[in-house]
Parts: C-alpha cells; sequence; structure tokens
C-alpha cells in the first residue's frame, strides 16, 4: 500500500530545507507509519534530490512525524531552476512511499 | 478570564481580500492582523524604494486596507501588518491618505523601525547560514539586509493608543503575539506564555492554511466551499489557551488534521522554534474540538530567547531564462524530450554560458520525486519546459528564445510556446547580535 493510505502530509520550505509532515489519518496506524518511515526510508526515496541529510522529529499525541531534509530545493526557493521551487509538491511525492500494510486490529474489520 | 479576539486577514501578499473584509464585518475581531511579506519580498520593494522614496511597501496594500478600513473603524478593530515591507513610513502616510479619502475618522497610525540593517551587515565577516561564505562577499549585490524583529515597537506603539501598526520585517507569529503581550501584560520573560502566543501566530499566520486551504483532496480529505473559504481568529485568554475558530457560514474546516499540517508547516525542530522574542516548543501541543469549526489549542511552551536575530540578505544573483512548448498524443513524451535535446545543443552551438541547466517534462517529471511506479502509461498530453541559469538578461532571453524557436524547427505539433527571463534576487541569512539592532515606532503625521 501507498503512505498515502495511512497518513497526509504538508511540505514547507526555509532556504534550501524542506520539512514534510507525515499525519496519521487514524492515530491507531501511527506506530506502524514510525516504524517504517524512517529518516533511511525518506532519504532513499529522495535520493535523487537530497544533497543534505533527513531528520525525523516525533510529534506522537499528534500521530505526526517531521520529516527535515537539507538541501532539497536546489538551492532554496530564490535561486532554484525547478518549477515548483518551493518544493511544495513534496508532499505528494512522499505520500507515494510504498509500505506495507498494518496489521489487522481488533474491531477495525 | 478575559479573551481578545485576533484575525488573521492575508497569509501572503497576493492573498484574497474578501474573507478579511469577511473577519472585520462579522467576526468580532479586537484585532485584524496581515502577514504580507515572503523572504525576498523586502529586497524587490528596496529597489522600487530605491526609484521612488514613496514606494517600496507592499502592492496590495491600498486594495487591502481600502476593502477593511471601515469596518475596523466602525468596530474599534486594531490593525497590524507588515504591509510597510521595504518602507514602513510611507505605507503609514498612504494609509492616512486612504482613511483622508474616505472621509470617515482618522486613525492613529503608527509606523515601526528598525528592522533595516544594512549597513550593519554590509561588509562583514558575517557568516551566512545556509553556505559557505560571509556578508562581505556577497558584496555590491547585496540589496537590503533586514533582521526579523520582535514584538517590543509594535507593543510600544499600541500602549501608545495606535489603532494601525506597520512593519517592515518582524517575525510572522509576532504580528500576533504583540497585541497579546499588550493586553494581557505579559512579561517578556513569560517564556511560557510567549511560547504558546507563538504557536498561536504561528497556526493562524498562514491564513487559509489553517481553515482547510493547502489541504483539500478529493475523495480523502474533502474541505466544503472553499471558494468562499473563511479566513482564521483566535480567541485568546490571559493564560495563553485559545481557541481557534472562523466566521459562521464562511468555507472550510478547522478541525485537529488542519491545526496538525498548519502547526508542523515550515517547522524544523517542533521543540526548538527560534524567535526574536523567545524559543517557543511545539512538541507538546494539543488540538481539542470544542465545537462546529472550533479547536482548542493547548500545550505550547518556550524557553529564553535567543541572543542573536536572523537577518535576511536580499542579493542579485543573475538570471534565469525558462521556456516551455507543449505535445500531445502518442510519442509526445518522445517528442517533448527530442525538443529539450535540440534547445541544450543550440545553446552550446551559439555559445551562450549557461551555469546550470534543468529539463522538464511537465506531465511526466516535473514536479514528482523518488522512485517512478512501474508499468504506468505513458502520457499523452505533456509540455517541455527548460530552464537556465546565466550571468545576464541578454543570455536568460536568448534560452527563452531558443524555445520559442522550437515553434518552427523542433519536432512535431509543438503548441502553446512561453517563455521568460528574470533577473534572481536570491536570499541569504546572517544571525545579527540584537544588541546592534534598535527598534523605534513613531506615529505619522496628519
Amino acid at each position: 500500500m501507498k503512505l498515502r493510505d495511512l497518513a497526509h502530509a504538508r511540505a514547507g520550505d526555509k532556504g534550501d530545507i524542506s520539512n514534510i509532515s507525515v499525519i496519521a489519518h487514524d492515530i491507531a496506524d501511527f506506530d506502524w507509519i514510525r516504524q517504517h518511515v524512517t529518516e533511511a526510508a525518506v532519504a532513499a526515496h529522495f535520493a535523487a534530490l537530497l544533497t543534505g541529510l533527513v531528520t525525523r522529529y516525533e510529534l506522537p499525541q499528534l500521530g505526526a512525524l517531521n520529516f527535515v531534509m537539507q538541501g532539497a530545493l536546489g538551492g532554496g526557493v530564490t535561486r532554484s531552476l525547478a518549477l515548483d521551487a518551493h518544493g511544495k509538491s513534496l508532499s505528494s511525492s512522499l505520500l507515494e512511499m510504498e509500505l506495507p500494510p498494518p496489521p489487522q486490529r481488533d474491531g477495525s474489520g | 478570564m478575559r479573551s481578545i479576539r485576533i484575525g488573521a486577514g492575508s497569509g501572503f501578499s497576493g492573498d484574497r481580500i474578501e474573507p478579511a473584509v469577511e473577519l472585520a464585518e462579522r467576526g468580532g475581531l479586537d484585532y485584524l492582523v496581515f502577514e504580507c511579506l515572503a523572504e525576498r519580498t523586502i529586497a524587490l520593494a528596496q529597489q522600487a524604494r530605491l526609484k521612488d522614496p514613496e514606494a517600496g511597501y507592499d502592492p496590495w496594500l491600498e486594495d487591502r486596507i481600502s476593502a477593511v478600513l471601515p469596518a475596523c473603524l466602525a468596530r474599534g478593530i486594531r490593525i497590524v501588518t507588515n504591509m510597510g515591507a521595504a518602507n514602513p513610513a510611507a505605507a503609514a502616510r498612504r494609509i492616512a491618505a486612504i482613511a483622508r479619502q474616505q472621509g470617515g475618522r482618522m486613525p492613529r497610525i503608527a509606523h515601526v523601525e528598525g528592522d533595516d540593517v544594512l549597513d550593519a551587515v554590509r561588509g562583514t565577516d558575517l557568516p551566512l547560514l545556509e553556505r559557505p561564505g560571509t556578508a562581505a562577499q556577497i558584496g555590491n549585490a547585496m540589496i537590503s539586509a533586514n533582521a526579523y524583529l520582535g514584538v517590543e515597537a509594535i507593543v510600544a506603539a499600541l500602549s501608545a493608543g495606535a489603532e494601525i501598526v506597520v512593519t517592515g520585517r518582524v517575525a510572522d507569529p509576532a504580528l500576533f503575539l504583540a497585541p497579546m503581550v499588550h493586553e494581557f501584560g505579559w512579561s517578556m520573560q513569560d517564556w511560557h506564555r510567549l511560547g504558546q502566543g507563538t504557536v498561536l501566530g504561528h497556526l493562524l499566520e498562514c491564513t487559509g492554511q489553517l481553515t482547510g486551504g493547502y489541504f483539500a483532496d478529493p475523495g480523502v480529505k474533502d474541505v466544503a466551499d472553499l471558494a468562499r473559504l473563511g479566513f482564521p481568529f483566535a480567541d485568546v485568554t490571559e493564560d495563553g489557551s485559545a481557541v481557534l475558530g472562523k466566521v459562521e457560514g464562511s468555507g472550510g474546516e478547522i478541525s485537529p488534521r488542519t491545526c496538525t499540517e498548519q502547526l508542523l508547516y515550515e517547522v524544523h525542530d517542533p521543540a526548538a522554534y527560534f524567535q526574536p522574542d523567545v524559543v517557543a516548543d511545539f512538541s507538546g501541543v494539543r488540538f481539542r474540538v470544542v465545537g462546529p469549526d472550533r479547536v482548542a489549542v493547548e500545550g505550547g511552551t518556550g524557553r529564553a530567547r535567543p541572543e542573536t536575530l536572523k537577518v535576511t540578505i536580499g542579493y542579485r544573483d543573475g538570471f534565469i531564462g525558462e521556456g516551455q512548448i507543449s505535445y500531445c498524443g502518442t510519442g509526445a513524451v518522445a517528442r517533448a524530450r527530442l525538443a529539450t535535446e535540440i534547445v541544450q545543443e543550440r545553446l552550446r552551438l551559439i555559445g551562450v554560458p549557461v551555469s546550470e541547466l534543468r529539463c522538464d517534462i511537465i506531465g511526466l517529471d516535473s514536479l514528482l520525486r523518488g522512485p517512478l511506479p512501474q508499468g504506468r502509461d505513458e502520457p499523452l498530453d505533456v509540455r517541455a519546459r527548460i530552464a537556465g541559469r546565466v550571468e545576464t538578461l541578454a543570455e536568460a532571453r536568448r534560452i527563452g528564445r531558443e524555445v520559442e524557436a522550437i515553434w518552427l524547427n523542433g519536432p512535431a505539433g509543438g503548441g502553446g510556446a512561453t517563455w521568460q527571463a528574470r533577473e534572481v534576487i536570491a536570499a541569504a541569512s546572517v544571525l545579527l547580535p540584537r544588541t546592534q539592532v534598535t527598534t523605534r515606532f513613531a506615529f505619522v503625521e496628519s
């Protein structure tokens, strides 16, 4: 399944750094997402793009992860040659990530 | 406990105006805040000011202020805005002129000065934050340098009776935090309340992004009535607790899921959100639904402010030439690729020195990053895009013209060619000791 089936996301930019939040639709899936959407997995997903490190922050009470990706925006919005210089669409790109379906939960049908 | 209602009237310079009017007329506001400055806006505004000493403020100030001023004056709603950009004093004079034209009561209008630190930064060894180098190495290309100010001068202006406060560069959340500090008399060492107030300012500052804008995804996240999206307000109480809402009957949604997306927008470490007045901590924030489109915000806090202020430097950084042309039908992707290859070879043949070139096939790979899905059908409607970085405007125009020439000299069936050439105003940052920044306010003479 795709990450998109379990979570929603929003991308923001500051200079050449992109951050993408990944938020579970159902907080019961948060641990599964946390287990599979790691710093390494995100770095691999965006390998062609990144020139820097990926750092993950966790906000379990909100079912949210925040990925901070250095060197992700081709030099930053003010000088990038990209069509989407802000990298706003990177959130949608990340939601295409494939991950195994979470195990059936009791009562989840 | 006493509370005030602060509304968000714009989240960027080009934002819609009608939702701000709706808030002013029907939102029961005490304050209306307009955030209008992007990273490099001041550099562009500074260039305008160099040509005309009365220019250099937000290009939409006239439209925006004219639209909301009658309701704000009639209801005693105070306005705080960074629409002053590179020239807050001229912006304040312009607002006074608008009030005069409208023939109503003349509000007390203050402008905040002190963010322009060009003289303190130019030629110094201050290291750039984003890349190797110093401020001095930017040299004559530097157009502007503006420190992100905190609430101090805005609070002073409000305390002196200002009904409209116009600033240049101020940390965006501070535009919202200032009315809280003024109304509740929060200590500037009360890191907990300043942190929670910063959470609220951060949530509000992008207007519609809190109320269901930048959010909808049909079938997954449906949002009602986006064409009439309501902008948000916060009912803030003396202890910093708050409830977010929007005008009844307006479009959009305020819910924990919209709030969570916006809480993390443009945030790095949620436990250390650096602001001029506080290092805010978003890591323990919780959202609780307390009514239809009403969400309580709890758990924000903070710690002692940094001893430096972030400064954004705007500088000239060469030119970009860019062109696009479309293809459709079977083989469209191959023809679009051929077009980009021809342009690249042409640029070599005619000797345009391009330091960086980017070719995209819009509809195939212009946005999507990451592993491409296997076995998908090739799109039948695509657009070739070529963008290159060069030193001069003339060279940038030659890139655009080479794309346009593909029309008659390139692959079959190319249509809708467009091109542009523009100067790049780039942004860089340094940290300046706060002792080198002095802020003050003044009332406009009327």
